[in-house]
């Protein structure tokens, strides 16, 4: 019976192993091409023409790219910072106290994370025109805090949610006040699920285009945006260098948040 | 005892939730230094009781008393009780020392005497290799240990215990009941356990407050509680009964009656207080207050004839249940006897039946459909 299954099991693991590898051929194909003409000394992709650094070197010097690339990052490292301080408020009050609306503020946050980008990208654009905000820094870091929030606030809420009720109690008890529970208990207990919903939206601001090229001014040119014009007289080389980049970058988120998830007790 | 030595003291407290009123008009009076247990089946107001000491809830009305002092306004972090929890609430993210030593930091007690008072408890409950663990990596009966050396490290006047060894398994429940209360008697400190297990309650307490529904049923040492009983609930909670129906005919003296039992009998039962003739009354007898004999040895000994419907061996009892002609069940627990250790009944076989006189527990009689 059991070497029957086994064959069994080891025939299916290798059509299996088939299968899985075709589909991460289909996913990764496009990004190793993508990554391999970074090196490519071609202009052109169409050939190989020997290995070279010189689209890197390139793109070093294209200094209106770097700050593109460097608006990129500042904003959504702000966002993100901004998002994750404003969701954590909010998780925080959904889980502590039993507030009238509390159901619909948690139902609100749903909407916001539901709506099509599109409709959020006109809805900022109205806003900030009625307001008579420029459009720019300022109206770009404001609407990326608003669409990264949600998620923050569904990473912590779930978080809370899981710790045992009687912990808080349990500090209550033993003579802490709320302000030493918060410090002491909750904040360090929650600290992973921070992180990670800090990269999270770092990670969503850094690759938005649709609503960022709404809300964003002829000022404040950030790097999704500056590659969406380049691209559309021709895929340069400098921009394979820029996305093999920002691939290695979220290589790196990737493998982080699992991590600190995971660190959580 | 007098109201002096009472440590916790509740006094007309009524609690609701939404709707429901869970305690009305409690009264409760703990004595300093006793193991007291909180006895109920779930639902019947116990762990509101706890709540309420601890200052996780708080009374709509009537008083919180402990050491002298109302704290009926006072926050849980104010007050001198602690709580063991039942799901031990131990912090993950620190380790045994940290978790132990969280009450006094708190409290700002000065580093040195943190050090040392976290040592000498962790000894105390034999984790002093265990400082540097992590919750996570305990065992089940560890972290209890830890749980109650986080709660009494603070000196607290009061240990309140929530069902606290229904997490753990048989073997390491009888240990740790010994344990706890060997603790109980090593620390001075007056414990207050909930729980809905009878033997434990018995194995432990000094006093147990018998609860159902919102309603304290009795208080009183374990010996009252199981041989005294105050009603039919406490009787039946607590171990099992057989309840016989009677009818008080005469009084033969001060605590000794004829009675008509089941309509049938006439028997002489003792009774611990006074009763009117024509007075309906319950006779309540343990398992272990019968005695059966063979019909060829009992004689014509007044007593009950009845079946043996089933048998049951328990390593140290025979647990049998015998029927009475017209149909009432007895059970009975008779401890094997060395001298005889074949002793046996056969199922259907015709036995003699009496309790021992004078054992038998007396209480008027309540409507059972209630």
């Amino acid at each position: 019976m059991k070497p029957l299954s086994r064959l069994r099991v080891s025939g299916l693991s290798g059509l299996g192993l088939l299968l899985a590898g075709l589909v991460y051929l289909w996913l990764y194909l496009p990004i190793m091409l993508l990554v391999m003409n970074s090196f490519n000394a071609s202009k052109y992709g169409h050939s190989w023409q020997g290995f070279s650094w010189k689209w890197y070197e390139k793109l070093w010097g294209n200094s209106a790219l770097i700050e593109a690339f460097t608006n990129s990052l500042t904003i959504a490292s702000l966002a993100a910072t901004g998002a994750t301080l404003l969701g954590a408020l909010l998780a925080l009050s959904l889980h502590r106290y039993r507030f009238r609306l509390r159901k619909l503020s948690s139902g609100l946050v749903f909407v916001v994370l539901m709506s099509p980008d599109i409709v959020l990208a006109i809805t900022f654009l109205i806003v900030f025109m009625a307001l008579g905000i420029q459009l720019g820094f300022w109206s770009l870091l404001i609407a990326h805090i608003t669409f990264c929030l949600p998620f923050v606030v569904i990473t912590l809420y779930a978080q809370l949610r899981s710790f045992d009720p009687y912990l808080f109690e349990a500090a209550q008890d033993l003579g802490a006040p709320e302000s030493a529970i918060f410090t002491r208990i909750v904040l360090p207990m929650l600290r992973p699920a921070i992180a990670a919903s800090w990269l999270l939206s770092f990670t969503l601001s850094l690759d938005d285009v649709i609503i960022s090229s709404f809300v964003t001014g002829p000022g404040y040119e950030i790097l999704p945006i500056r590659v969406f014009s380049m691209v559309k007289v021709g895929v340069s080389p400098e921009v394979n260098v820029l996305a093999t980049l920002l691939i290695l970058i979220s290589l790196v988120l990737v493998c982080l948040v699992p991590w600190l998830l995971k660190r959580k007790a | 005892m007098s109201e002096a030595s009472a440590v916790v003291q509740l006094s007309s407290v009524t609690k609701r939730f939404e709707q429901q009123e869970v305690l009305r008009e409690f009264s409760l009076s703990i004595h300093d230094g006793e193991f007291f247990t909180i006895l109920g089946p779930s639902g019947c107001g116990k762990t509101t009781i706890l709540r309420l000491i601890a200052g996780f809830e708080h009374a709509d009305s009537g008083q919180v008393i402990i050491d002298g002092t109302d704290v009926s306004t006072l926050g849980a972090e104010k007050r001198s009780v602690n709580t063991v929890f039942q799901s031990y609430a131990l912090f993950p993210h620190l380790t045994v020392f940290e978790n132990v030593a969280f009450g006094l930091r708190m409290a700002r007690v000065a580093r040195t005497e943190i050090e040392s008072r976290v040592k000498e408890v962790l000894e105390m409950v034999q984790l002093g290799d265990f400082a540097q663990r992590r919750p996570e990596q305990l065992s089940g009966g560890q972290r209890q240990r830890v749980a109650i050396a986080r709660a009494v490290v603070n000196r607290p006047k009061v240990l309140l215990l929530d069902e606290s060894l229904s997490a753990l398994d048989y073997q390491l429940r009888l240990k740790m009941q010994s344990e706890l209360k060997h603790l109980q008697r090593q620390l001075g400190i007056t414990f207050v356990y909930v729980t809905h297990d009878q033997e434990e309650a018995l194995s432990m307490s000094d006093r147990i407050l018998v609860m159902h529904q919102g309603q304290p049923q009795q208080v009183g040492t374990p010996r009252q509680i199981y041989e005294s009983p105050r009603n039919l609930f406490v009787a039946s909670f607590i171990g099992e009964t057989n309840v016989l129906n009677a009818k008080i005919l005469r009084a033969l003296d001060d605590y000794r009656y004829e009675a008509e039992l089941e309509g049938r009998y006439q028997r002489i039962i003792h009774a611990d207080r006074r009763y009117q003739p024509g007075d309906d009354v319950h006779v309540l007898l343990r398992p272990e207050d019968l005695r059966i004999e063979y019909l060829r040895d009992a004689g014509d000994k007044p007593g009950f004839v009845g079946e043996v419907k089933d048998r049951n061996y328990t390593g140290r009892t025979l647990d049998s249940i015998i029927e009475l002609p017209d149909g009432l069940q007895l059970r009975s627990s008779e401890f094997f006897d060395e001298d005889d250790p074949d002793f046996d009944y056969s199922i259907n076989e015709r036995v003699w039946v009496d309790w021992v006189h004078g054992w038998e527990h007396v209480i008027p009689a309540e409507n059972l459909n209630r």
